[in-house]
């Protein structure tokens, strides 16, 4: 069950290859769950940013931009706020105090703002990540509370 | 996403449409460095008006021409972004190297040419 307060009042779960093209049907799928609450269209750009960071760091990093691991998306829409995770099988962060700094990048064409976005557009992140297991991504977002139930 | 080119004096504009994601970025890049490479300008001109959607894969391909341009004396401007993506430009930083202004680029180019 989710962490975050409240009542689930809906869960849409995704699990697809880690292929680029996924980022976008991932940002789109839980862009329209996160729009049966009521939400801003600012507050919808920032999860849309947000999740589009975590799911290019799987494919990326996790599975090293080989196509053939799988990307889990879990998305819990609470009475309070939204709860986005993402969870891929690939090698693990081996240090992710250093990964979540800004700037931090292991390519100079990739700006290291993945975890700083994450950050700054959604409420509470955790990430923990084993070596050659897998990462785990925990993201919150408050919004304002739901009047009518699912 | 699509790229479209057009070229005034030694700037090339480019206007870009559609979203920028992980999918994305690396034909931008393509697309940009050969244009840059044939076009040999001075000021890259990226329209973004027409761009919905960015995320930290763009302004890679963003900062990445800016520092090859930057090399060379050149320079980036970045004409019209939409809110949510200004908010990321500033949040990066990238509004502090770069010029973002709110004209189209043959306006922008008409001012700067008159300065």
């Amino acid at each position: 069950m989710p962490k975050g307060n409240g009542e689930v009042l809906n869960t849409v779960r995704l699990e697809f290859l880690s292929l680029p093209e996924n980022v976008g049907l991932a940002r789109v799928a839980v862009a329209a769950l996160a729009a049966q609450a009521d939400i801003t269209l600012s507050e919808l750009e920032e999860i849309k940013v947000a999740v589009s960071e975590a799911v290019a760091n799987a494919i990326i990093h996790g599975y090293g931009g080989e196509p053939r691991g799988w990307v889990r998306v879990t998305v819990n829409r609470l009475q309070d706020g939204l709860e986005i995770i993402v969870e891929d099988d690939g090698k693990g962060i081996p240090d992710i105090a250093q990964a979540m700094q800004p700037a931090y990048s292991t390519d100079p064409e990739r700006m290291g703002l993945g975890f700083a976005f994450m950050q700054s557009f959604m409420d509470e992140l955790e990430v923990t990540s084993e070596e050659g297991r897998g990462t785990r991504v925990v993201m919150r977002k408050k919004l304002n509370p739901s009047v009518t139930t699912a | 996403m699509q790229v479209f080119f057009s070229q005034e004096g030694s700037a090339l504009i480019a206007r870009v449409k559609g979203e920028v994601d992980l999918s994305t970025a690396d034909r931008l890049r393509q697309e940009l460095e050969s244009s840059l490479e044939h076009a040999r300008a001075h000021i890259l001109c990226l329209d973004l008006e027409g761009v919905s959607f960015m995320d930290s894969s763009g302004l890679g391909v963003i900062l990445g021409r800016y520092r090859r341009i930057s090399q060379t004396g050149g320079k980036v401007v970045i004409c019209r972004p939409q809110p949510q993506i200004r908010r990321l430009l500033d949040l990066a930083g990238l509004s502090k190297i770069m010029d973002i202004v709110e004209e189209e680029p043959q306006e922008y180019l008409r001012k700067a040419g008159k300065e």
